[in-house]
C-alpha cells in the first residue's frame, strides 16, 4: 500500500513535468492558429516550419553555436581539469574559486556583464560574441565532470607508463585522457545541453538580428508564439527522445 | 556618445605580451623536459577566464561606482534605495529647505528585492517539500525504479524552457483548459494568471528538477545499511528518516536549495509571461534599466547588490555543508 502510494506521488510529480510538454505537441497538430480552440489534427505547422526562413535560421544559430561551445569547451575544460589537478595545493583552490565563480553568479549578472565587456571593448555583439559567452559558460562544467574522474585515478599509472618510456604525450592520451574519458563525455554532454537551453545568457550577448531559439521565442513570445516553433520544439524532443534511446540501448548491451 | 570608451593601446599591448609570454613559457619547458609542465595546461583556460569572467565582473563594479561622465560617486546606491533620488536633488537645489516638504522616498527597487526575495524563499520552500519526498522514493531500493526514472525528470528540460512556460499560459489563461474544463463542470472560471501564485508556479514547475537531482545523488549513494542498522536497532521508519536519512542528505539539500534559490531570485522571463505586467522581479528591474532606460550605472549598482547578497547567502549555506560533495546535476 505504502509502495503504490509513493509511485502515485512520482506519477503525479511526473504528470506535473509532462503536462506543459503534452499541451504543447497537441498545438503543434492543431489546425487553427489559437491556443485554446482545437479545430481539427493538421501538419500545417510542419510544413510552415521549413518554409519559414527566420525559424531555421535560428534552428541554425542554436545548433551551431552549441556544437562549436561543446567542442571548444571540451577541450579547453579538459585541459584545465588536467592542470588544475596537477597543481600545488594554493593555486589549486584559487582555480576552483574561479572555476566555481560562475556557478554562483545568477545568469542575468554574467549576461550583463558580457555585454558591458563587448560595449566597452567595441566588439560587435552577434554570433561570436554569443558563442565566446557559450564557451564562457560552458567550460566550468566540464572541468567539473572532468575533475573528479581524475581524482579517482590512480596517480601512479600515469608515473608508470613515464617509467616504461611513455613521453609525457603519449602518456596523456593513452593513459590518462582514456581513463577520464566517462567525466569528458558527461561534461561535453552538460555543455551541448546548457547552451541549446541557454536564453538569458544569449539575450544579452546577440544582437537583434543574430537570434537562437530561445530569444526568438522570447522576442514574439508577447505577439503570440508561432505554431511552428511548437511544432518545432516537439520534432526536436522527440529526436533527442529517440536519441536517448538508442545509447541507453547500446549501453545495456555493452554492459 | 555617452559611453564611447574604446580599449587603450596599453591594454592590447598587455594581452599581446601576456599571449607571447604564454607561448614562450611554453615552448621553453617543451626544450627542458621534453614535455609540457602539467599545471600549465590550464593556462588557455585561465586566461580565458581572466578575460570573460573576472574582466566582465571588474567592469560592473566599476559602473556601478561612477556616474554617466566616469567619476567616483555612491548615488547609484543611493537611487537603489531612493528610486526618487535624481529627482528629489532637483527639488532640494531648486526650492531649498522648503522643498523638504514635497520629496518622498521611492521605494519601488527595495521592493522590488523583497519582493522577489520572498518569491524566491517561497518556491525553494515549495520545491524542497515537493522534491525530497521524490527524491526519496526514486532512491529507495525497495522500489527498484533505478536509473530510468531519473531519465524521465531530465526529459522535460530539452524542451526550451521558455516554450514550456508559454504552454502553461494555455493551461492557465482565461479561455484555457482549466478554465474551460470548469466550466463545462459547471464552475465559473478563475482568473489564475497575472499574479504571484502563477509565477511562482512557474517558477516551481521550472525549477523543481533541480531540487530532486542534488538529493537523489546523494541519497542513492548513501550506504543503505545505515537504515538497516537504525531499524535492526529499533527506530521506526520515521526515527530513521529523521535521525538518519535526513542528516545525511544535508549536502544534497544544500546543493539544491542553492540550484533553486539563484535563478529564482533573478529570473525575468517567467515573471513577464505569467505575471503580466503585475509582478515585477528584481531581475526584471536589472534588465529594464540595461535595456529600457539605458542607464548602465544604476543597473549595475543593482547587479552589484544582487551578487553580493547572494554570496552572503551562499556562504551561510555553505557552513551547512563544509565538504562541499553535494550533488550536482551530473
Amino acid at each position: 500500500m505504502i509502495k503504490f502510494l509513493k509511485r502515485f506521488y512520482l506519477g503525479i510529480v511526473l504528470v506535473f513535468l509532462y503536462v506543459p510538454i503534452l499541451v504543447l505537441i497537441v498545438q503543434s497538430f492543431n489546425a487553427g492558429k489559437s491556443r485554446a480552440k482545437w479545430e481539427g489534427f493538421s501538419l500545417r505547422w510542419y510544413v510552415e516550419l521549413f518554409q519559414d526562413e527566420r525559424i531555421l535560421n535560428a534552428l541554425y544559430v542554436t545548433l551551431s553555436i552549441a556544437v562549436l561551445a561543446m567542442i571548444v569547451s571540451t577541450i579547453l575544460g579538459t585541459l584545465a581539469a588536467i592542470g588544475i589537478h596537477a597543481m600545488r595545493k594554493r593555486p589549486q583552490a584559487l582555480m576552483m574559486t574561479l572555476t566555481n565563480l560562475p556557478n554562483t553568479m545568477p545568469d542575468i549578472v554574467t549576461g550583463i556583464s558580457l555585454m558591458l565587456l563587448f560595449i566597452f571593448t567595441k566588439v560587435d555583439r552577434g554570433y561570436l560574441t554569443m558563442l565566446l559567452a557559450h564557451i564562457t559558460f560552458d567550460t566550468p562544467y566540464v572541468i567539473l565532470s572532468v575533475l573528479p574522474k581524475l581524482k579517482q585515478m590512480n596517480k601512479h599509472c600515469y608515473e608508470a607508463a613515464l617509467d616504461l618510456g611513455a613521453t609525457p604525450m603519449y602518456a596523456l592520451f593513452h593513459v590518462t585522457i582514456p581513463q577520464c574519458k566517462q567525466g569528458i563525455i558527461t561534461g561535453a554532454m552538460l555543455a551541448f545541453t546548457l547552451s541549446l537551453d541557454d536564453f538569458t545568457i544569449s539575450y544579452f550577448t546577440t544582437s537583434p538580428l543574430v537570434q537562437n531559439l530561445s530569444t526568438l521565442i522570447y522576442s514574439s513570445a508577447r505577439k503570440g508564439i508561432d505554431p511552428s516553433l511548437n511544432a518545432l520544439s516537439a520534432l526536436m524532443f522527440i529526436a533527442l527522445l529517440i536519441l536517448l534511446l538508442i545509447v541507453n540501448r547500446r549501453t545495456a548491451s555493452a554492459d | 556618445m555617452r559611453y564611447d570608451m574604446s580599449l587603450p593601446w596599453w591594454s592590447w599591448a598587455l594581452m599581446g605580451a601576456g599571449l607571447v609570454a604564454f607561448v614562450i613559457m611554453i615552448a621553453a619547458s617543451i626544450r627542458r623536459n621534453s614535455g609540457v609542465k602539467r599545471s600549465l595546461f590550464a593556462a588557455p583556460y585561465s586566461l580565458w577566464m581572466i578575460l570573460f569572467t573576472i574582466v566582465p565582473v571588474v567592469l560592473i563594479g566599476y559602473y556601478a561606482f561612477t556616474d554617466a561622465s566616469g567619476a567616483f560617486t555612491l548615488d547609484n546606491f543611493r537611487n537603489f534605495w531612493d528610486s526618487n533620488y535624481e529627482s528629489n536633488k532637483v527639488i532640494l537645489d531648486v526650492m531649498g529647505e522648503a522643498g523638504a516638504d514635497y520629496i518622498t522616498r521611492g521605494t519601488v527597487n527595495v521592493d522590488t528585492l523583497v519582493y522577489s526575495l520572498w518569491m524566491a524563499f517561497l518556491c525553494t520552500v515549495i520545491c524542497l517539500l515537493l522534491g525530497y519526498p521524490a527524491a526519496l522514493f526514486m532512491a529507495d531500493r525497495n522500489m527498484k525504479l533505478g536509473s530510468s526514472l531519473v531519465v524521465l525528470f531530465i526529459i522535460p528540460m530539452w524542451m526550451n524552457f521558455l516554450l514550456r512556460t508559454i504552454a502553461w499560459m494555455s493551461l492557465l489563461e482565461d479561455s484555457g483548459l482549466i478554465n474551460t474544463f470548469l466550466r463545462w463542470l459547471g464552475f465559473d472560471g478563475v482568473q489564475l494568471m497575472y499574479n504571484s501564485q502563477a509565477v511562482l508556479l512557474g517558477m516551481v514547475y521550472n525549477f523543481l528538477p533541480f531540487m530532486v537531482f542534488p538529493i537523489y545523488t546523494v541519497l542513492s549513494k548513501m550506504d543503505y545499511r545505515l537504515s538497516e542498522a537504525a531499524a535492526d536497532l529499533g527506530c521506526n521508519s520515521f526515527k530513521t528518516l529523521y535521525k538518519v536519512t535526513l542528516p545525511l542528505s544535508i549536502p544534497g539539500v544544500v546543493s539544491g536549495i542553492t540550484m533553486v534559490f539563484m535563478p529564482s531570485v533573478t529570473t525575468f522571463f517567467i515573471p513577464r509571461v505569467l505575471g503580466g505586467g503585475n509582478t515585477m522581479m528584481f531581475g526584471d528591474l536589472i534588465e529594464s534599466k540595461f535595456l529600457t532606460e539605458g542607464n548602465w550605472n544604476v543597473g549595475s549598482a543593482l547587479s552589484l547588490i544582487m551578487m553580493v547578497l547572494i554570496l552572503i547567502s551562499l556562504s551561510i549555506l555553505r557552513k551547512a555543508d563544509p565538504n562541499n560533495d553535494g550533488g550536482g546535476i551530473a
